[in-house]
């Protein structure tokens, strides 16, 4: 039995009162320490004193129970799983369980965040405490009416019962008399055993909206009063605006002004735009209008670093390779002395291109900024982020200053950073309304924020009996190196060496999708496939091994994976894929990541389809942790793969004179329905630990799987991403 | 500006509007039907695919002017209330993630469902490789398809 404290160093987690319009409204902290905002105080009618709350429970003297879910939403679902946490605990029906947009305020949501797969481990706890709290109280109030003892009662789908007699009473009915009772100090969670909600299947509760095209994204928010804008950024990294046709723009159809806003900020904090600050606005009727004034633009741009081409970063960073110093490393043994030893050693260089994130709704968001005030609506992953930088812009206090998060049209990583919230705050402010800043996809394509380039080289040696004794990695990025130092298979190498490098660039650039492990899962667990090759291993039997190593003697004390978990996945995949059984014309590969507190196998059958490759079918198997709403997780892992496989296969953004080629989908290569696998089958580790990431860990081993699946089918072993564009396809028989 | 008579999911509107202004603006803009998403603006990703006349179109390469007298279906016409076999279909196999495409997407299999109502695998993959998803929905959209041609 799992017991949880409500208060902690005398200050309460949780909030109880009557709600407007009857019943019990159960206040409590989704993370920690936020301060109070008027706006949804109204709108809950919230009494003042509760400062540090931000997730509210009404249950209605109806009995329907309202669950204000805060968390921004990017697509993981999480509006969903959520609540379900809530109202396991609470032990009510989830069809009378209502899930509403917290008024959205940054205030008040100031640790609201989304991002490394981090939304339900974080708030695991509070959820579930918030949830036993109220049937807690719920119970000793229909105790107290009775005049028995709660453990004379019990709940069943939001009724409490009488265990030994016949009275019944619903949370709805005794929910305005809880409100009185004192919240305990101690709370008891229920065994993760009795579970009846979570780990069941519940649909998305915005599906109905999403297929019927309501209005919840940001591009879709509209205000009485309120115009429309376009930035234009320069046309490449490195340079700058020096000034533009500003009279002929603003005599343009529906323009209304025109002008050059400077975004750039003090104390920059790493969601704040790292390249184009001073940026044309123009400012209009209709989007349209904007656009044809957008191509209608002569602007002078001045070059303050210099251009940089695809070419050169590829030179950089082999170069960085060679030469570049070290930053996060790690040794273990004597790796030279050891290669020197080898009796077969192997290095093989790996290397990615920068890509955008290309969500599909383009960057956007509405500001009205007045002398005193600053109202910000749209779709962020940052909310707190964005009202920091705008108080820095606007020199306003951020209590004057509300961020609104609206649904978010995709998110992976993308919208951490808050440029476009802080762009259309300086727009509204120089026009002096309420304005709504839209990117074309071309904005979005070029403004940068890019996922890094990456080149890495790994090196291992085997002995006599092909043992792998010595193991190297050394990574290089533009900016930042990828590699992780304590990851596997750090702790199963007596020798072992990685390096981390870090490269320069004026290409700005951000976190995207389970960052940096996107490109090590690949390089990492193809490196691995071609060294099992030639230790004459069969490449799960391999990796098992060396699992086994890591668990019963491993190397080093500060490996950051758990082994058995790590070889969990694997044994669950090579099992439900039938792991060596060979089909004709089918050909395979498997990978294994552990990021995100996440571990994920995957095994990938391909086919040679006109000769080119394209993926049948994939087996994954995933652990992490307690699964709250799997057919949810599934489509997360499913998504995670699909993206996975089309990045490696398809992706790049390349540079030439400091402006990227690629600006829209007629150039830029996203996978499409076609290059789809037929069939994604999903297997979760059945599990008590607490939950962990789904948005991101699924993608990574998709990258290594798809690597190796391809060499079966072609002999062709792939160093360079894009795939399609390495792959010698006249060579491939088929 | 001129003004243009537009049918739209079987209600007539007037729209004043440059003569080349993308159909997908005017809804979006002038007459508040947001379910038509804005993805590209070259007819490459899919999102705001309308019906004309009962086939798929992207409506960002449609002009205003040319689409006078066309009988033009947004995801709004289809079912305000989400009871298209389609929708429904969409709903039962949760396909969304974030949900930004998929109205698109709904409107382009809702186009080729009433084509050809028992598609095979290629006839989807034809139908559908306009239509992009950057969450990775594809599998659960493929047999959302399925499952609607059967309803």
């Amino acid at each position: 039995m799992t017991k949880i404290k409500t208060r902690y160093n005398r200050r309460s987690f949780l909030k109880i009162s009557a709600a407007a319009g009857g019943g019990m409204l159960i206040g409590f902290s989704w993370f920690t320490g936020c301060t109070s905002d008027k706006k949804i105080k109204e709108k809950v009618a919230i009494p003042n004193e509760w400062f540090e709350i931000n997730g509210y429970i009404k249950i209605g003297d109806t009995g329907m129970v309202t669950i204000y879910s805060p968390n921004p939403e990017i697509g993981q679902n999480v509006r969903t799983s959520m609540p379900m946490i809530v109202a396991e605990e609470l032990d009510v029906d989830w069809d009378n369980v209502v899930v509403e947009q917290a008024p959205l305020n940054t205030g008040f949501y100031q640790n609201q965040f989304a991002g490394g797969s981090l939304s339900i481990k974080l708030s695991w706890n509070a959820l579930r405490m918030a949830g036993a709290t109220g049937r807690r109280m719920l119970l000793e109030a229909a105790a107290k009416e009775w005049g028995v003892a709660v453990s004379d009662l019990e709940v069943e789908k939001g009724i409490i019962k009488e265990i030994n007699g016949e009275r019944t009473i619903s949370y709805g009915e005794i929910a305005s008399k809880a409100v009185g009772i004192e919240v305990p100090e101690e709370i008891e969670l229920k065994d993760i055993t009795d579970f009846q909600l979570i780990g069941t299947s519940k649909k998305n509760v915005d599906g109905l909206k999403i297929v019927t095209g309501k209005p919840v994204y940001g591009l879709d928010f509209k205000k009485e009063g309120m115009q429309l804008a376009m930035i234009q950024h320069p046309p490449a990294f490195g340079m700058k605006v020096t000034d533009f046709n500003e009279e002929e723009i603003k005599n343009m159809p529906g323009i209304t002004d025109a002008f050059i806003i400077d975004t750039s900020v003090t104390d920059k904090s790493w969601s704040d735009e790292k390249g184009f600050f001073e940026l044309i606005a123009i400012v209009g009727k209709s989007t349209w209008q904007l656009m044809k004034a957008k191509k209608a633009l002569k602007a002078n741009w001045e070059v303050v670093s210099e251009p940089e081409n695809s070419d050169g970063h590829a030179d950089a960073l082999a170069e960085a390779l060679v030469s570049g110093e070290a930053g996060a490393k790690r040794i273990d043994g004597d790796p030279d002395m050891a290669f020197s030893k080898a009796v077969k050693v192997i290095e093989r260089t790996y290397s990615s291109p920068f890509l955008p994130h290309n969500c599909m709704e383009p960057m956007n968001f509405f500001a009205n900024v007045t002398e005193t005030s600053a109202e910000l609506i749209g779709p962020t992953q940052t909310p707190k982020a964005l009202e920091d930088s705008v108080s820095k812009l606007l020199d306003l206090p951020v209590e004057d200053i509300t961020v609104n998060m609206t649904r978010i049209g995709g998110g992976f990583g993308r919208r951490l950073y808050v440029h476009f919230g802080v762009e259309a705050a300086a727009i509204s402010k120089k026009i002096g309304g309420p304005v709504k800043l839209i990117y074309s996809r071309e904005d979005d394509m070029t403004q940068g924020t890019y996922r890094p380039a990456y080149q890495s080289v790994y090196k291992a040696g085997l002995d006599e009996n092909n043992n792998l004794i010595a193991f190297s990695v050394k990574g290089a990025g533009l900016p930042e190196g990828p590699v992780f130092p304590n990851r596997f298979p750090a702790g199963t190498v007596e020798n072992y060496a990685a390096q981390k490098i870090d490269a320069k660039t004026n290409v700005t650039t951000g976190a995207w999708r389970a960052p940096r492990s996107h490109f090590t899962a690949g390089a990492e667990q193809a490196f691995l496939d071609e060294v099992a090759e030639l230790a004459g291993k069969d490449p799960i039997d391999f990796r098992l091994e060396l699992f086994d190593r890591a668990m019963n003697n491993p190397v080093g004390e500060n490996n950051d994976y758990d082994p058995e978990r790590y070889a969990g996945v694997l044994k669950l995949v090579k099992e439900k894929s039938n792991w060596g059984e060979t089909t004709p014309g089918i050909y395979r590969g498997v990978a294994a990541y552990f990021c995100h507190s996440s571990y994920v196998a995957e095994v990938m059958d391909v086919v040679l389809d006109n000769g080119k490759p394209k993926v049948k079918k994939v087996w994954c198997a995933v652990d992490c942790g307690i699964v709250v709403n799997p057919d949810a997780a599934k489509n997360m892992i499913q998504g995670g793969v699909i993206d996975g496989i089309g990045h490696a296969l398809y992706s790049q953004l390349t540079f030439e004179g400091g402006a990227p080629v690629e600006t829209n989908f007629d150039r830029y290569q996203l996978i499409r329905h076609a290059q789809a696998p037929e069939e994604i089958e999903v297997f979760f580790i059945d599990s008590t630990i607490d939950p962990t990431g789904l948005g991101e860990p699924g993608l990574p081993p998709a990258v290594g799987a798809l690597a190796n699946a391809i060499y079966q089918a072609t002999g062709q072993r792939l160093y360079k991403q894009p795939f399609m564009n390495n792959l010698q396809l006249e060579k491939v028989v088929g | 500006m001129p003004i243009f008579n537009l049918k739209i999911n079987d209600k007539t509107h007037s729209v004043e509007a440059n003569a080349d202004t993308p159909l997908m603006w005017v809804l979006r803009d002038h007459l508040d039907l947001m379910g038509t998403k804005y993805g590209c603006g070259i007819g490459q990703c899919g999102t705001c695919t309308i019906h004309v006349n009962g086939n798929a179109i992207r409506s960002c390469l449609l002009q205003v002017s040319q689409a006078e007298g066309m009988k033009i279906t947004t995801i709004e016409g289809l079912s305000e209330t989400g009871d298209h076999p389609v929708q429904q279909a969409w709903l039962e196999h949760d396909v969304a993630q974030c949900g930004y495409c998929q109205t698109g997407q709904i409107m382009s299999a809702a186009a080729l469902l009433k084509n050809n109502p028992e598609p095979s695998d290629e006839d989807i993959d034809a139908a559908m490789s306009g239509n992009i998803c950057r969450c990775g929905t594809y599998v659960r959209i493929k047999e959302a398809i399925k499952t609607a041609s059967k309803l």
